[in-house]
């Protein structure tokens, strides 16, 4: 952890309208770890996830303060193309949410805007990013049927490959296994696992037990503030503030 | 059992009010119901016999005593289609501007009060608008062009709302998916939430196209006339046309009496025509509807 984070953010504001969701959050995130962001609902968690790829930029009235960086570079600079940003920072929902389309097409999609016409290359490609998202096997020999007919947890793994295809190098994950059953979660967290080798990960999550399970960093919100992040196992078994070892124990949330 | 049972006190009453407005409420469907009945059955009955194979491909003759119908047949169709030209694009247009890139505001309010006052104008004073800028400004005349254009204005709204409310259900979840893979505005609407909203769009505009081919009033200064003696050959020609045949068979002419079957007829011929859009459009779209 002493080489500089892939992304970070500074003394970061965020305000809906006139009200103020985020309040000076300084966090590093490091290259190829699993960054878990946790706190009770309305601590800001999402809100945060979604200032990385500038998404909250699609609410109207909304206002950023301090720095957001990636690669050392802020994002929030008027002179950051938004959708060349986005390429480079992917982002899997919390309700799987692929387009009415074949699973080819789901998967193809973030090639073609970005230009990609090749047949080959983009078969190559949705087949390299489906066998990363473990769902090769189940969906090979159906590629043309619809997304539409996977089951809810196959179509969160579509929409984690078709994130995938584009190559980014940071994925945000809005608790993607949250509309799941149990099994499922459990591909998807083996998934995260295998995916931290070649991407940094950030991953908000309710459940406390999963980002336990999944991350290598947890940081603490709450009211908007960023309470203690540390390394997971020291958080969950040492945390430093009371109000950390509270919600951890589930005295409240 | 005695607590939840059946018996005395305020219940009795309470049902019955509720049976009398649930009456009240199936009355009111029935009425709806049994009007259209009504009026379907009573073209049919006086018109079936005016329609035969002549009457629908050959034109009036006998000062419209005999004959058929044909150049009023051709005469709707050719405004339909041209006023659906007109409206769709501009219609689909202003629709995706309202829907997705217009930010609320002043500007957004004033052309959203334009547009619902566009529907409310009468039909009649559209066709003045028409006959005035159409017709004499642009210099048009008396034209297919002139009253498509007229009843592409009148059909506008009904373009821009049933494309509206098919753009609206279309999910936020794909358009912030395809944004988060890096896709621009003007991909993402082009690539996934019109190919999504296409089967609502197709549905307002056989509404619209139905609509159009009922009106009378728009085209009555602007493109249909009494009499043509041959089908248009361009879009500058005067055209007979469903509605105003019927007007005119009814009101002006010399053989009104002797005509009245073929009124009927021609009335049967629109009216099958109408609801026949109305009806693929309904069940085009409660098929939609049961899909998603």
């Amino acid at each position: 952890m002493n080489s500089s984070p892939k992304m970070s953010t500074q003394d970061l504001d965020f305000y809906y309208g006139g009200s103020q969701a985020l309040s000076g959050i300084t966090l590093d995130f490091h290259e190829n770890q699993v960054t878990a962001l946790i706190g009770p609902s309305g601590c800001g968690k999402s809100t945060l996830l979604r200032c990385l790829n500038r998404m909250n930029d699609l609410i109207p009235y909304t206002r950023a303060e301090g720095k957001v960086l990636l690669d050392g570079d802020n994002i929030y600079d008027p002179s950051v193309d938004v959708v060349t940003l986005r390429r480079h920072v992917g982002m899997v929902f919390q309700k799987p949410n692929p387009f009415p389309k074949t699973i080819f097409e789901n998967v193809a999609y973030g090639l073609r805007v970005n230009g990609v016409k090749s047949k080959d290359f983009l078969t190559e490609r949705v087949e390299t990013s489906l066998k990363q998202a473990a769902l090769w096997d189940e969906v090979k020999d159906r590629l043309h049927d619809s997304a539409l007919g996977l089951s809810g947890g196959q179509q969160q793994r579509l929409c984690i490959a078709r994130a995938m295809a584009v190559e980014p190098e940071v994925l945000l994950m809005d608790e993607p296994a949250s509309a799941l059953d149990p099994i499922a979660t459990l591909k998807i967290e083996e998934l995260i696992h295998e995916l931290k080798a070649s991407y940094t990960i950030i991953i908000v999550t309710h459940n406390m037990q999963q980002a336990a399970r999944v991350s290598d960093v947890t940081a603490f919100f709450y009211l908007g503030e960023l309470i203690e992040v540390d390394r997971t196992e020291t958080l969950f078994t040492r945390p430093k503030l009371k109000q950390t070892s509270d919600y951890i124990t589930g005295r409240f949330g | 059992m005695n607590r939840i049972n059946n018996s005395g006190g305020v219940q009795p009453r309470r049902k019955a009010v509720q049976g009398v407005m649930f009456g009240l409420f199936r009355v009111s469907a029935a009425i709806n119901g049994a009007a259209l009945l009504l009026v379907v059955y009573f073209l049919v009955a006086r018109g079936w016999r005016a329609i035969n194979w002549t009457f629908l491909t050959q034109p009036p003759i006998d000062s419209m005593t005999r004959g058929g119908i044909l150049p009023c047949i051709v005469g709707t169709l050719c405004l339909s289609v041209g006023a659906i030209l007109v409206a769709l694009p501009i219609g689909v247009a202003s629709a995706i501007y309202l829907n997705e890139y217009a930010r609320p505001g002043r500007v957004v309010r004033i052309i959203r009060l334009g547009i619902n006052n566009l529907a409310g104008v009468p039909s009649v004073v559209f066709g003045l608008f028409g006959l005035a800028f159409f017709v004499v400004y642009l210099n048009m005349g008396v034209s297919i062009v002139a009253g498509a254009l007229t009843l592409g204005a009148l059909t506008l709204p009904v373009i821009i709302g049933s494309t509206e409310e098919a753009l609206r259900a279309v999910p936020d979840t794909y358009r912030e998916a395809s944004l988060g893979l890096g896709a621009t505005k003007w991909q993402t609407i082009y690539r996934v939430v019109l190919p999504t909203a296409l089967p609502g769009i197709l549905t307002g505009t056989i509404l619209g196209i139905s609509r159009a081919a009922g009106e009378t009033a728009p085209i009555m200064f602007t493109a249909a006339v009494f009499f043509t003696p041959s089908l248009p050959t361009s879009i500058f020609d005067e055209i007979m046309a469903l509605p105003y045949h019927i007007y005119v068979l009814a009101t002006a002419g010399t053989e009104i009496e002797a005509t009245r079957p073929l009124q009927y007829g021609t009335s049967l011929v629109l009216i099958v025509l109408v609801l026949g859009l109305n009806l693929i459009a309904i069940v085009y779209r409660s098929r939609l509807r049961r899909k998603r």
